[in-house]
């Protein structure tokens, strides 16, 4: 992973000193309320329905067993004793205090962390698949160039005060794990017939109210160009997107007003001003920056004897079996596999850990994952390179820890943001509506027959549970100041991406899972073999749903 | 008495006077005018000795450049401070016009904006309502960067 020298420790360095200068200058009266809000937004802190709010930046989703501890310290130390990890890839901290939280940044500048950029109309934490450098799909790692991206963007002088907050993602393989077409900006990176790198650049997808799949800006741009075409189109935009609406300052909106054929022409006129100038990437630095993601260093093992005592350990334990089944995925070297620690188990809100869990973690990423460490858009944490003759000693200590829900891309492997109980723009809270739902379909072998579902719940049309590409999307509405829930089905954030459509009037908290169960209860009836949620939706359309839910 | 403003990393006097937007009537002396107005009297305004113009947020420097070798001062107005189009008005202005004279910010910018304004090529800064003298170490917030901007050409990648 990628490590500080001392240029990018000076900076984060600097940066609580700067914020500490400004939340004193705050406190004692000099700054006005509104002139510290994007202040302490771009040091991720927000004033929530109970108490501060503090994201933490876990750049590309990617950290380390010490940084984890760091992690569980401060969550013990200035918080409750828990964290939640968002589908930022970040750590968000529910009750730190404002005025303790240039300490909290103290602490994270000395395990090169930091939580700059976290929030506010800024170019955001730049995410990533979650199995970066370990995916068997993978053509090359994306994250040199995730870090690259980081670097460009912080602290970047001319884009701090965007019309509207700007997320970027890149993914790197067959797969996109990383929702890149959901993003302001996503990258592909991708090979070209003479085998060359470059990236396919999408431009205005997001989520929110007006949902939008990006639209493609450049088939094919050569890497060293990276930079300065980013640099592009964010000029055009921080010039361009609307200030007086921030419900249309997203830069989506300004892609669909101007067309992408006139957008991508005001990008590359001013494009043609800094192509080739002294941003342009060198071999130096895609070769500094790719150092930091070399392989660990792996045992030689023999593929083959390592399935085959698997398969007798599986034989052996079904319990076992079945986590194999679903958190373990093929990885890159042979004899290692990468583990998904389930942050859903019935009863725990999603994303949630508690200060004990971050140190388990970071130990077995020490004892079985070179100490380093994933957390994923889908809100779990990954363990990327386990040998498989030790995936049962993992499997046994994830089981004590909580996190070897077998449950992995199934209907309760929910993504669900914080809701009302936290966050003060929510219409409704959106943690009990998952439990229901994880109480109510607790019984694995059902869910396996229904096969890999997404389910998303968000507490707002903010859509920060992504529920515009679930499977089945679950929103909370606010209908003269009661809860209720609007159910939408047919969302994808994979390559073939689709926003999900409204299924008809919403419904009370009380009646989500039943309404969820005659929703899977139609597609078990009219999937044919071997089809999925989303095929059987994409098959029949969304008539034969909305007349059995709302039959009389 | 003069106004006090931040200009090329210290405070001094200032005599130059921004008209308002409405303005119609040049005084004598150093005057920042508004766009509309130079567009109005391009032909008189030309023949002061001194003269400036002031580009709103939704004024882009395109809009003068053909006429920046008029001007002594380009002033950006941040109708808010959350208003970052000046941001890019002032690189544009350096880097695409390679324009020499004094870039100034005016309007509601804040402090914490001086270390970010000063990278996109603003020297001069009609800060209100603060202490200037105190303000002045905003500038050092951060030692270095890590993009090429107006201040320092190079990204930290090509100086590591």
């Amino acid at each position: 992973m990628y490590i500080y020298d001392e240029h990018d420790q000076r900076l984060v360095d600097e940066r609580v000193n700067q914020y500490r200068g400004q939340t004193e200058r705050y406190l004692a009266g000099e700054i006005t309320d509104e002139q510290f809000l994007p202040l302490r937004l771009q040091n991720g802190l927000y004033v929530q329905r109970l108490a501060p709010m503090l994201r933490i930046a876990i750049p590309y989703g990617t950290f380390n067993s010490t940084q984890m501890r760091k992690l569980a310290h401060i969550s013990r130390h200035y918080d409750k004793g828990y964290g939640h990890f968002s589908t930022r890839q970040n750590l968000q901290l529910n009750w730190p205090k404002l005025e303790e939280v240039p300490d909290i940044l103290e602490e994270l500048a000395s395990v090169q962390m930091h939580a700059i950029q976290t929030s506010g109309n800024c170019i955001r934490n730049t995410t990533t698949d979650q199995f970066a450098g370990a995916a068997a799909d993978e053509l090359e790692d994306p994250r040199p160039y995730c870090e690259i991206i980081r670097e460009w963007s912080t602290f970047h002088p001319e884009f701090a005060f965007l019309p509207r907050k700007f997320k970027i993602a890149v993914c790197a393989s067959e797969a996109d794990r990383a929702a890149t077409q959901m993003h302001d900006i996503g990258i592909e990176v991708v090979h070209n017939a003479e085998g060359e790198t470059g990236f396919r650049v999408l431009v205005g997808g997001g989520l929110g109210r007006t949902p939008v799949i990006a639209t493609e800006i450049v088939d094919f741009l050569p890497k060293q160009h990276l930079i300065t075409y980013l640099e592009a189109i964010l000029r055009v935009y921080n010039q361009l997107g609307r200030r007086d609406n921030k419900y249309k300052a997203r830069i989506k909106i300004l892609v669909r007003a101007m067309g992408i054929e006139a957008f991508r022409e005001k990008v590359e006129q001013e494009w043609a001003t800094i192509k080739d100038g002294p941003s342009t990437l060198t071999e130096a630095e895609f070769d500094r920056a790719k150092s930091f993601f070399h392989s660990p260093d792996y045992a030689s093992i023999d593929d083959n004897a390592a399935e085959a005592s698997l398969a007798e350990q599986a034989a052996q334990n079904p319990a076992f079996a079945n986590w194999l089944k679903r958190n373990v995925d093929a990885h890159q070297a042979p004899g290692y596999a990468m583990v998904t620690l389930s942050l859903k188990a019935t009863g725990y809100a999603p994303g949630d850990l508690t200060d004990q869990q971050m140190e388990a973690v970071a130990d077995m990423a020490d004892q079985f994952s070179f100490g380093e460490i994933r957390a994923s858009h889908q809100q779990n944490l990954i363990l990327a390179h386990v040998r498989k003759d030790q995936l049962l000693a993992v499997f046994e200590q994830a089981q004590a820890q909580n996190f070897a829900t077998a449950n992995i891309n199934y209907l309760t492997d929910m993504i669900c943001c914080p809701g009302g109980d936290f966050c003060a723009l929510a219409n409704a809270k959106s943690l009990p509506v998952s439990e229901a739902i994880q109480r109510k379909f607790d019984d694995l072998d059902y869910l396996y027959d229904l096969g890999p579902i997404d389910l998303n719940i968000s507490g707002c049309m903010n859509a920060c549970g992504h529920h515009h590409i679930g499977h089945i999307g679950i929103l909370g509405v606010d209908k003269k100041g009661q809860e209720f829930f609007q159910i939408s089905l047919g969302g994808s954030q994979d390559k073939d991406a689709s926003l999900a459509k409204i299924l008809g009037p919403s419904f009370s908290s009380a009646d989500v899972p039943d309404v969820v169960e005659k929703i899977l209860d139609i597609y078990v009836t009219l999937r044919t073999e071997e089809e999925s949620f989303l095929d059987t939706y994409r098959r029949v359309g969304i008539d034969p749903f909305k007349e059995k839910v709302y039959a009389k | 008495m003069p106004n006090k403003i931040i200009k090329d990393g210290a405070v001094t006097d200032d005599n130059w006077q921004v008209l308002d937007a409405q303005a119609t009537e040049v005084p004598e002396g150093a005057v920042i005018v508004p766009l509309s107005l130079w567009n109005g009297q391009k032909d008189t305004l030309a023949q002061r000795g001194q003269l400036g113009v002031w580009l709103n947020s939704d004024e882009s420097p395109q809009l003068i450049a053909d006429s920046l070798d008029n001007f002594d001062v380009v002033a950006i107005n941040f109708p808010a401070f959350a208003d970052g189009r000046g941001f890019t008005y002032g690189r544009e202005l350096r880097q695409q016009h390679n324009y020499q004279g004094e870039v100034r910010a005016i309007g509601e910018f804040i402090r914490d904006q001086l270390y970010f304004l000063n990278r996109c090529g603003f020297n001069a800064f009609a800060l209100d309502g603060v202490d200037l003298d105190k303000a002045l170490d905003s500038f050092a917030d951060f030692s270095d960067a890590y993009q090429a901007a107006i201040d320092q050409p190079e990204p930290l990648f090509k100086r590591r």
